[in-house]
């Protein structure tokens, strides 16, 4: 049931700009929380969009989910705008899945890892018979190396190590076909010593299934590592766009030259204190 | 930690993963570092009953205590009226102490007040049940529909909360229910407990109303929740399906309190004597003693058995609904624990802080 | 490492265990020597018992924490050892803070906010130098506040109104009150901004020169313990399970643990940009 899929599209960001209205005592002010912004994600490649807190790249993140609505611009898929509602949306949501950054707070605690698989597969695939939705189910658990499927299925998010629920996420993302992920910091709150296996199990899955990846992250070592494209975040605009390794060994911005310096690089090693100690 | 290829070794037991008891740490990272560490090797599946169990509260001193006092008047209520006579039979001598033949004593009317208490039980549950589920079914309608969908729905339902709650609670049951007796066209109805229970409970949801406002607006937020709308579930399977169920214990609670209150406040209705007084009830005992003088004539044994059974039916409520605060808020459940442990720690130890953690 | 390097901490044989349901070794027989003005990055991720460790060295452990074998020593500048976990009362609040100081692990958000900074920094001087005068303990606030790169006139703020990264300076700058020849730092840029991290990193190794402190540095960023720390340990499941210098680790690392945690972390600047993308070899721990 994977495979190269037909009518190969875009998903393409237009002019997005998002505003947030905070209210402080009696007045109001507006937070210009992204300004502008436009990309376009092809499927087999990944994009990765890297800055801050308050850099705008979760607001992007969750327009591009559709949990946010722009306050201006457009998402188009496939050359076409996208649906807010009803049909339209579902078939958006069909394509274009989200892979949260919490692995404890994106599984809901009640509910068996069964359930939040075959509930996707169940919304978008309403003519599965039960036994469908569950070896497909199965599948969509050891497509993540969660095997055996069968008794993953049975247990519940808290039983499950932080890696493993991230797992989960990436299967439920892909159990309505989707073409496109957004993966916001898919990683970033999981042990240090799984997160390269995540990341490599979701480049595996994005050859496997030609998918359009959008890796929204503040590490610029992985951005590089896992992407074919870094667009640069700052305030809510983008400062700098390019492939990955030209803006990671040549950047041309002054943020992106900042941020650069500021990673910890252990080439460095002793530089800083050095620094420190002539007078910095 | 290759947990991609763990293996399911049965021997390991099932508690040691699946605990989820919450262990007191120094520090939330700890905390977080043991149990990832106890989760890190392998997956075992916990049996479907083992899971269910889990959602109940863990059987204390308290969810026993409280169990076995509801449920007493609960029997009492069901085998009482079979047993006793004829609650309304006023063939016996009036205003007799306790006795062989009656035990609990007779009214000033010749009733046996025993017979009175245990239909009373049966007319005073049916109320709490009937008005506890009204007030929950409006609570969530008002609360956590309020809270899921914010905006204009939930500024409408709140306002409607807010009235209700600033309009003092007795008063208006007594104008509604007032109002009602009076008017045409009811009846018998007019009198009945079914009705009482319907004006207890439309007017009792406000407070429930507001508590589950604020968990649900808190749940609205939970990553679980996008997850599901992106997904793409709609928006009353996500209430029911995603959020409801996590607000089983809340809601569990706020039942009872319902029960509690609906009890109280038919009580004291019927005091004023605007309860049911088509049927009987321990606020029409307590009504009918009031207006029959129990307290001048010194027949305690009137008034004093159903104002007991009022308080023993609240306090075993309550009891219960401090076992399911347990469940809902471990902390509370593990305080005695946790204070043993201190000072078995601090009797062994070294390396131990006995006052506390920063100077 | 230097060779005039005068051992300032030193913990021998250290084991603590969690006296729960199936009882927890959170450390197992950890063994370090903390040098005087040096930085040594404890190294580990979540639940290796880094914490736990810092702690027990500090006199901070919790019921139902039991520290079960072991001798920590704190080599005094008076040339005095003490043995810590022998302190009681007394002593013990005037080793705290005064010798061996800590900022924890989310600690910006641990300030009170219904408390001015100024309240809360006089806070520590009331405690434990209750000769002080008003003006005296007023002076040294200001002094400290510049110490951390923070305006003096931000002492009359309220915590919710500096971003995270000021109010990470000013639990530095409460570490740093007493003067403590040691402060330990648990994960204290962790949540910041990269951008701020490395400005608040520069200010504590500024400080260190400046003030002679030792710091234990905790944390799970193996890149940032290389590029900063003197030594190195790496902790897993409870165990220091290599120790070095920053370059013995970052150059020749021994320990199986030490090259995958290592390997977590793919080069910034490094040529293996295409091995992921196309579909090479994949490496890194599985997860």
């Amino acid at each position: 049931m994977s495979g190269i899929r037909e009518g190969h599209g875009t998903l393409e960001a237009q002019h997005l700009v998002k505003d947030f209205r905070l209210r402080d005592g009696v007045r109001f002010s507006t937070l210009h929380a992204v300004k502008d912004v436009s990309f376009s994600l092809a499927p087999g490649r990944t994009v990765a969009l890297v800055g801050e807190s308050g850099s705008g790249k979760s607001t992007i993140a969750r327009m591009m989910a559709k949990l946010e609505t722009p306050s201006s611009g457009r998402v188009l898929i496939d050359g076409m705008p996208s649906g807010d509602r009803g049909r339209a949306l579902e078939r958006y949501r069909r394509d274009v899945q989200m892979v949260f950054q919490d692995p404890f707070g994106s599984l809901n605690p009640f509910h068996t890892i069964r359930h939040h698989i075959e509930r996707p597969l169940r919304i978008h695939h309403p003519g599965w018979s039960s036994s469908d939705v569950r070896s497909r189910a199965n599948e969509l658990l050891e497509r993540v190396r969660l095997a055996p499927a069968g008794r993953f299925a049975e247990r519940r998010p808290h039983e499950l190590s932080g890696g493993q629920r991230q797992r989960v996420a990436i299967a439920r993302a892909l159990a309505p076909g989707a073409r496109f992920i957004v993966a916001d910091e898919p990683v970033s709150m999981l042990d240090v010593s799984i997160r390269l296996g995540v990341l490599n199990l979701l480049a595996d899955l994005q050859r496997e299934e030609h998918l359009g990846v959008l890796y929204i992250t503040h590490d610029l070592a992985t951005a590089r590592h896992f992407s074919d494209e870094i667009l640069v975040m700052f305030r809510g605009e983008i400062v700098e766009r390019g492939p990955s390794d030209r803006v990671i060994l040549d950047p041309q911005h002054e943020y992106t030259k900042t941020l650069l310096d500021a990673a910890a690089d252990p080439d460095k090693l002793g530089m800083l204190r050095d620094d420190v100690r002539i007078g910095g | 930690m290759d947990d991609a290829q763990s293996t399911l070794d049965p021997a390991v037991a099932d508690d040691e993963i699946t605990s989820n008891r919450a262990i007191a740490f120094d520090s939330p990272a700890a905390a977080d570092a043991v149990r990832e560490a106890s989760r890190e090797t392998v997956a075992i599946a916990t049996p479907p009953s083992r899971r269910f169990r889990n959602l109940l509260p863990r059987r204390s001193a308290k969810l026993v205590g409280g169990l076995v006092i509801v449920g007493a008047i609960v029997l009492f209520g069901i085998l009482g009226p079979l047993i006793a006579q004829p609650p309304r039979d006023s063939d016996n001598p009036s205003l007799e102490p306790p006795s062989a033949d009656h035990w609990l004593g007779t009214t000033k009317l010749g009733y046996d007040v025993f017979a009175q208490l245990a239909w009373g039980a049966q007319g005073s549950l049916m109320i709490g049940l009937v008005a506890g589920t009204i007030a929950l079914v409006l609570a969530v309608v008002f609360g956590v529909l309020a809270g899921y969908f914010g905006g204009v729905v939930d500024e409408a339902l709140s306002l409607l909360t807010n009235i209700m709650l600033v309009i003092p609670g007795l008063p208006l049951v007594m104008v509604i229910a007032a109002y009602v007796q009076r008017s045409e066209g009811l009846g018998d109805f007019a009198r009945s407990s079914v009705l009482v229970a319907i004006v207890l409970g439309i007017t009792g949801w406000a407070g429930s109303a507001v508590v589950l406002r604020a968990q649900a607006r808190s749940l609205r937020t939970r990553e679980y929740v996008a997850a599901a709308r992106v997904a793409g579930e709609r928006a009353w399977r996500v209430i029911f399906v995603e959020i409801l169920p996590n607000l089983v214990p809340l809601l569990a609670a706020q039942f009872i309190f319902g029960i509690i209150f609906a009890i109280l406040g038919e009580a004291g209705l019927s005091y004023l004597g605007l309860g049911a007084t088509g049927s009987i009830t321990w606020g029409t005992v307590l009504n009918d003693a009031q207006t029959g003088q129990a307290v001048g004539t010194g027949a305690w044994w009137w008034f004093v058995p159903p104002g007991a059974m009022i308080a023993a039916l609240g306090a075993g409520l309550s009891l219960i609904n401090f076992a399911i605060d347990e469940v809902v808020n471990p902390k509370l459940r593990l305080a005695p624990e946790n204070a043993r442990q201190v000072r078995r720690a601090a009797k062994a130890g070294r390396g131990v802080t006995e006052t506390g953690v920063i100077a | 490492m230097r060779a005039d390097a005068v051992p300032v901490l030193t913990a021998r044989g250290v084991s603590i265990e969690y006296d729960v349901d199936p009882p927890v070794r959170a450390v197992r027989n950890a063994s370090l020597t903390l040098h005087r003005g040096e930085i040594l990055g404890l190294a580990g991720e979540s639940g290796c018992g880094k914490t736990t460790l810092a702690y027990g060295i500090n006199r901070l452990l919790k019921a139902p924490a039991l520290m079960t074998a072991g001798e920590v020593t704190f080599h005094d500048a008076d040339g005095r050892d003490i043995d810590v976990v022998e302190l009681r009362g007394d002593s013990l609040r005037r080793f705290r803070w005064d010798k061996v100081s800590m900022v924890f692990q989310g600690s910006m958000n641990s300030l009170n906010p219904v408390m001015s900074i100024r309240a809360q920094l006089h806070d520590v001087f009331t405690t434990h130098r209750p000769g002080m005068t008003r003006r005296e303990r007023e002076a040294r606030c200001a002094e400290l506040l510049g110490l951390v790169g923070v305006d003096p006139s931000r002492l009359s703020s309220f915590p919710h109104e500096l971003s995270g990264g000021m109010r990470q300076r000013v639990m530095i700058a409460m570490a740093l009150a007493l003067d403590p020849q040691v402060m330990i730092m648990d994960e204290p840029t962790t949540a910041l901004d990269v951008v701020v991290q490395r400005g608040i990193i520069r200010e504590i190794m500024r400080l260190r020169e400046r003030l002679g402190f030792a710091v234990i540095f905790i944390t799970h960023d193996l890149p940032l313990l290389i590029e900063i720390s003197d030594r190195i340990a790496i902790m897993l499941e409870g165990e220091i399970v290599e120790q070095g210098t920053a370059v013995e680790i970052y150059r020749a690392p021994r320990h199986d643990y030490t090259k995958r945690l290592l390997a977590s972390f793919p080069s910034l600047r490094g040529d293996r940009g295409d091995f992921v993308r196309r579909g090479a070899v994949t490496t890194g721990g599985a997860a």
